[in-house]
């Protein structure tokens, strides 16, 4: 009961007829983590969690949760989950407090564990006011909220969603981002989405995925970190051009530099250290040190969306 | 069990919900209706020698009724549910395929005989403006209601089966209207052409729906047709279960 950890995908590979979905997965999630899967359309991220959900059975490896076998258990692996399926589907004809009473009705709930439950994720989910509408007539963004407290409903340990925040509008996002943020702690969450701000703000670490394999692992700030390696100093000098080619000539932590002209005096210097060392301090000084002029200095760092792009795109050899 | 009923309960009120069930429900009237107003017809005329429930119940029109209404009834059970997405959250909930096959056959077999009350009705009327008070044989109608359960059943399966090949509404009534009519016109031709004794004129006799419904609306209750029934309606449930469970081993 005590297992830290409440994901553990060994060797997990799922074939559909011809096609390979998720090749040979393992990744392991602790308890009261917040993980995010990032990938491309059609990375496997949904097969994943279909799979975790207990919905699909895996063609090769081993899935548990809490320590359960997903395919041994699926009973009771089923009863510790909150999955949330892609386009979040719901009954519309019903109306929201029947709809969950329903749902924790179905997962097992006692009658008055059930009226509890259903009064506390409807305020949890912001959804009070609603409770009496029928879902079909609902906005997207409470429909959303309809979704997720469904999942919430049990009060289960794992709580996976696919893809929460597709197709709403900005403030319907932040919205369902908090809501999921208040999630922390007290459960263990598992987000899908192909959109990065999303797990950068949310997840305490994210699995990137493409074509059914984990690429990159870490934490957001890490995998920043991994790759500020190629990170860059913009500086805009205001300077004879000569005697700034010559300084960055001289200065040995540069490894590679761009001087392009800009309006008046001013010229952009792009500087690639050599180990992303941090060049900042040293350009200061030396602008002080000459009387020239300095009107910005910045280390350009990699953000997710790039770290994304450059891990999701096939390599070259995939290409041909 | 818990499961069970609370899953039965929301396909029921499914279709009162929805138009659909009302919409059911209003036509079954109306052709029963129809049916009842020829069965006044007839009975202005000449004595008829046979009983009034099998003139009730075993008219092309309760044939009609029967095929193109349950259908209707069953196309949606999975089929909409495959449709919307919801059979995703259905079956991460911690229940059972059976659970969810048995609840859904036992919510249409609900609804097909709430459906098939007013029939009842019409029985009271005859028996109320007839002027002999041993025109009605309650072991024929008692017989007829059973008839009309177990052929219920039967079509309800055969609904939840055609439902659960597909994730669209219209082609699962289309292939349980097929099946209903196929079934149908076996008994249809075991009238129309006489097969020489043997195998085939016995399975065609055996599994006849006229010949049962006009037993039943005798008040006969005979094993083999009850058996049949069953059997039959057990055979596509189990079928159906096989497909909703297919997902594991596709």
């Amino acid at each position: 009961m005590t297992d830290p950890l409440m994901i553990e995908v060994a060797n997990l590979t799922k074939r559909y007829a011809g096609q390979v979905a998720v090749a040979d997965l393992s990744f392991s999630v602790q308890r009261g983590e917040i993980v995010g899967l990032l990938g491309p359309n059609g990375a496997g991220k949904s097969t994943t969690m279909r799979i975790l959900s207990c919905f699909l059975p895996a063609t090769s490896g081993t899935a548990r949760v809490a320590g359960l076998d997903v395919f041994k258990d699926a009973d009771e692996v089923r009863r510790r989950i909150g999955y949330m399926p892609e386009n979040n589907p719901l009954y519309p004809e019903m109306r929201v407090r029947e709809y969950l009473k329903f749902r924790a009705r179905l997962k097992g709930l006692n009658r008055s564990r059930t009226r509890d439950r259903v009064d506390t994720v409807l305020a949890q989910c912001g959804l009070t006011d609603v409770s009496r509408k029928i879902i079909g007539n609902l906005s997207k963004g409470y429909k959303q909220r309809v979704g997720l407290a469904d999942a919430l409903v049990h009060d289960p340990d794992l709580i996976i969603l696919d893809e929460p925040t597709i197709g709403l509008d900005p403030d319907q996002i932040r919205s369902v981002r908090q809501l999921i943020k208040d999630l922390a702690g007290k459960h263990t969450v598992l987000i899908s989405s192909h959109i990065l701000p999303e797990v950068e703000m949310t997840c305490s670490r994210v699995l990137i995925m493409r074509s059914g394999k984990i690429l990159a692992a870490d934490t957001p700030e890490n995998l920043q970190k991994s790759l500020t390696r190629g990170s860059q100093i913009v500086a805009e000098i205001a300077a004879p051009e000569e005697d700034l080619k010559i300084c960055w000539e001289q200065m040995a932590e540069v490894e590679h530099f761009d001087v392009s002209p800009m309006d008046g005096d001013y010229f952009r210097c792009a500087l690639t250290p050599v180990n992303g060392a941090d060049l900042r301090g040293d350009v200061f000084s030396l602008v002080k040190d000459r009387g020239w002029k300095l009107r910005e200095l910045s280390r350009s760092r990699y953000s997710l969306e790039d770290i994304y792009v450059r891990v999701t795109r096939p390599s070259e050899e995939e290409v041909h | 069990m818990l499961a069970f009923v609370t899953l039965m309960r929301r396909e029921l009120a499914g279709f009162f919900v929805s138009l659909s069930g009302y919409v059911i429900i209003a036509s079954v009237a109306l052709l029963v209706g129809l049916s009842y107003w020829n069965l006044a017809e007839a009975l202005r005329g000449e004595a008829v020698p046979v009983p009034l429930t099998e003139l009730f119940f075993n008219t092309t029109y309760f044939w009609i009724i029967l095929l193109l209404s349950t259908p209707v009834i069953t196309m949606r059970l999975f089929a909409l549910e495959k449709y919307s997405g919801t059979f995703e959250t259905l079956m991460t909930a911690p229940v059972s395929d059976l659970t969810v096959v048995m609840a859904k056959f036992a919510a249409a077999l609900v609804f097909f005989l709430l459906m098939s009350l007013p029939l009842l009705g019409y029985i009271a009327l005859l028996q109320h403006y007839s002027s002999g008070s041993a025109m009605l044989d309650w072991g024929g109608v008692g017989g007829a209601f059973a008839g009309i359960f177990l052929i219920g059943c039967l079509f309800m399966a055969i609904g939840a089966f055609a439902s659960s090949l597909t994730r669209n509404q219209i082609i699962a009534a289309v292939i349980s209207l097929l099946l209903g009519v196929a079934l149908v016109f076996m008994g249809f031709l075991g009238k129309a052409v006489t097969p020489r004794e043997g195998l085939a004129s016995d399975v065609l006799r055996y599994v006849s729906m006229f010949d049962h419904m006009e037993d039943f609306s005798r008040g006969i209750l005979d094993t083999r047709a009850v058996a049949f029934y069953l059997s039959s309606t057990l055979f596509f449930l189990f079928f159906t279960h096989r497909i909703v469970e297919s997902r594991r081993w596709k």
